[in-house]
């Protein structure tokens, strides 16, 4: 009990009930199938991981404010267009560094202008934010339609490929962006002061605008920064499927909502941490992989997401009860 | 009358704008105003506004649904292997099983949300994966073609014939939407649950301790939204006369824009049939105006959503009203600041 309780405070809760969760799923699957603990199929799950990862984390820090951001998708895919035709327009697959350089920058601006947006309306207007969000993932969704007319962009530089599917000292390439980017948020978040005023602006934004927090910029900065992360998530998975097409990743929306909820976010915002949530990415993709191997497909996988997030919260719930009874008891 | 003025704002800047959109398009089209355009309108949009009223119950309630497009296309499935099992049926007996199949999975919804204390967000987008999972996996992604012949066939409310030999005419599921209009408005109107609704989702706590059930409240909010997608699931398959099980997937957050968009606040408390029946058409007059005006299709979409977008920024902004209505600011303010939270 004593070195439970150790752990519990030097892991913390949370991520000792998700790494638990991960655990069971981990030996469920490595026992009914002999292709799990292989590095291949660890290999193959860390190439699919990132590009939900990344979105999941464009997801969190709206939710943590209180808020969604539904459009993340379609800002992904927007910010992928925008770097394809900056490489077209420098010649496609013959396009070089700087050009690439030059779509990632653009990509990136798209990203945050979006976002940006978004947050002005949310901040001033005083928008919900899954209204604003909402709106602009279907204006999104209709621009890229209206510059793509449904079709879909290909053909870039080699070192675009190595990008999507290389590694280096054996980790890959898009799991590096995504730990790095999820070690920067977890500092933002922790560590600034940023971080702090998402935190009170998602635990009570009244009470946080009469302590002296810019409410209205701290909302900004959220949008915007969500809107630069989805912009990561697309530049990669141009690199990764080596094509951009308005609505790649659709199915993604909802499941980085689920991920989030699933790595301890309160719903309401205000309570939420990056590990979790890394753990809870870890997991699903996990159950995925697993799934796959036994020989289920995808769509089973994403009813198993959905039974597994009911399974969790109840558990969360009969935990906390219990919790309850036994401090009465005292 | 001030009264009404000052609570409904949302929907009456809705209808002023939407009326100016009718007029203008009145009279930029020689189209618009045609019997056979406002028909194709009605018959268009009766699913979005079955399904509108459904959900509205929900957010008046306090809830959000995300599943209710995904359960229509489970019910649609079910309903096609039960019809298949029985051989023929007919619209009642449909309607029956149709609205039953939705109900039951409404109230799975409610039971998790209530028995777990969970919020609906997380619920219902933990259902929307395990429904739409599910009904992939079992069918396979497979559509069915072969439906009862009183399902597909078309059933004409009223058929007219216009002067230059073009047909317009009303289907059955303008009918199917009336009914569910006029019984959502009231169930949340006209009785003792609908008030007991608004109180929930105004002030849980509140509620609760002024000893409204507010188990019976989530079956009933949530039962009623999985019955009008259990029915409008059931009138799509008579338009789009085949079962297609990923055909409704991402419907519900259009639905959801629109019966936003006509006064109904998330977060709960707020809400009318008729702001739903404004929200759903026009964001329908939009598009229709657009394709009128001979805009280019691909453009529709992103019209939409930057008209949304600044539809949603300018009801939000607030402007003093209360000169005008001579009313107290502070109860203008509940109206349209608590939007925001």
């Amino acid at each position: 009990m004593t070195l439970l309780k150790r752990a519990q405070t030097a892991i913390g809760t949370e991520n000792l009930f998700l790494l638990g969760g991960l655990a069971v799923v981990i030996i469920g699957f490595s026992s009914s199938t002999p292709l799990f603990l292989t590095g291949s199929n660890f290999g193959s799950m860390a190439f699919q991981l990132p590009v939900l990862g990344l979105l999941t984390l464009a997801m969190m820090v709206p939710i943590l404010s209180g808020g969604l951001n539904l459009a993340i998708i379609f800002q992904a895919n927007i910010a992928g267009l925008a770097l394809a035709s900056v490489l077209i327009k420098f010649g496609g697959a013959e396009a070089g560094y700087g050009a690439f350089a030059l779509g990632v920058l653009a990509a990136l601006i798209v990203g945050a202008l979006s976002g940006f947006l978004m947050g002005l309306v949310v901040a001033y207007l005083g928008a919900h934010p899954i209204l604003a969000s909402l709106a602009m993932m279907i204006f999104l969704r209709g621009l890229g339609e209206f510059l793509t007319k449904g079709g879909d962009i290909s053909g870039f530089p080699p070192f675009m490929e190595t990008m999507g599917h290389g590694s280096i000292l054996g980790v890959p390439i898009p799991l590096l962006i995504f730990l790095g980017v999820a070690l920067l948020w977890h500092i933002i978040l922790s560590h600034s002061k940023h971080g702090f005023s998402v935190y009170m602006i998602g635990s009570n934004i009244e009470a946080s605008e009469y302590s002296g927090i810019n409410t209205r910029r701290t909302l900004i900065m959220i949008y915007t920064l969500s809107g630069v992360v989805c912009a990561i998530a697309g530049i990669l998975m141009a690199a990764r499927f080596n094509s951009v097409r308005v609505g790649h990743g659709e199915a993604l929306l909802l499941v980085t909502v689920l991920a989030c909820f699933l790595g301890g976010l309160d719903p309401f915002g205000g309570f939420g941490r990056v590990a979790p949530v890394v753990l809870a990415l870890c997991t699903l993709q996990a159950l995925s992989s697993g799934l796959n191997l036994i020989g289920a497909n995808q769509h089973l996988a994403t009813a198993v997401w959905g039974l597994f997030l009911i399974g969790v919260m109840a558990l969360r719930w009969a935990a906390a009860r219990l919790y309850l009874t036994n401090n009465r008891r005292n | 009358m001030r009264k009404a003025l000052s609570a409904n704002i949302v929907e009456i800047r809705l209808f002023v704008v939407l009326m100016i959109m009718i007029i203008g398009l009145g009279l930029t089209t020689d189209t618009f105003l045609t019997v056979a355009n406002l028909t194709s309108l009605l018959n268009n949009n009766s699913i979005n506004l079955i399904w509108a009223v459904g959900l509205l119950v929900v957010l008046v309630a306090g809830g959000i649904d995300i599943s209710f497009a995904v359960a229509a296309s489970m019910v649609q499935y079910l309903a096609a292997q039960i019809f298949g099992v029985i051989g023929g049926g007919n619209w009642a007996f449909g309607i029956l099983t149709a609205g039953s199949l939705g109900l039951g999975l409404g109230l799975i919804n409610a039971a998790l949300i209530h028995g777990f204390r969970i919020v609906s967000i997380v619920i219902t987008i933990a259902t929307f994966n395990a429904f739409f999972g599910l009904l992939m996996f079992f069918t396979k992604g497979r559509s069915i073609y072969t439906l009862p012949d009183w399902w597909v066939d078309r059933i004409f409310l009223f058929e007219y014939q216009s002067a230059s030999g073009v047909w317009s005419e009303l289907h059955l599921s303008v009918a199917i939407m009336a009914v569910c209009l006029i019984a959502t408005a009231i169930l949340i109107r006209r009785t003792n649950i609908g008030r007991q609704l608004y109180a929930f989702g105004d002030n849980p706590e509140g509620a609760r301790r002024a000893g409204v059930n507010i188990a019976l409240m989530q079956a009933i909010a949530f039962g009623w939204c999985g019955m009008m997608a259990g029915i409008g699931g059931l009138m799509q398959v008579n338009i789009a006369k085949e079962v297609v099980p990923n055909a409704l997937y991402g419907r519900e957050l259009d639905v959801l824009a629109a019966v936003v968009l006509g006064g109904a606040r998330l977060g709960g408390g707020r809400g009318t049939v008729i702001g739903c029946v404004l929200g759903v058409f026009f964001v329908a007059i939009t598009q229709n105006g657009l394709n009128l005006l001979g805009v280019s299709p691909f453009a529709f979409q992103m019209i939409i959503g930057a008209t949304i977008l600044i539809a949603i920024s300018t009801s939000n902004v607030k402007i003093d009203m209360s000169s005008l209505l001579k009313r107290p600011q502070k109860k203008l303010k509940r109206g349209s600041n608590n939007d925001a939270t």
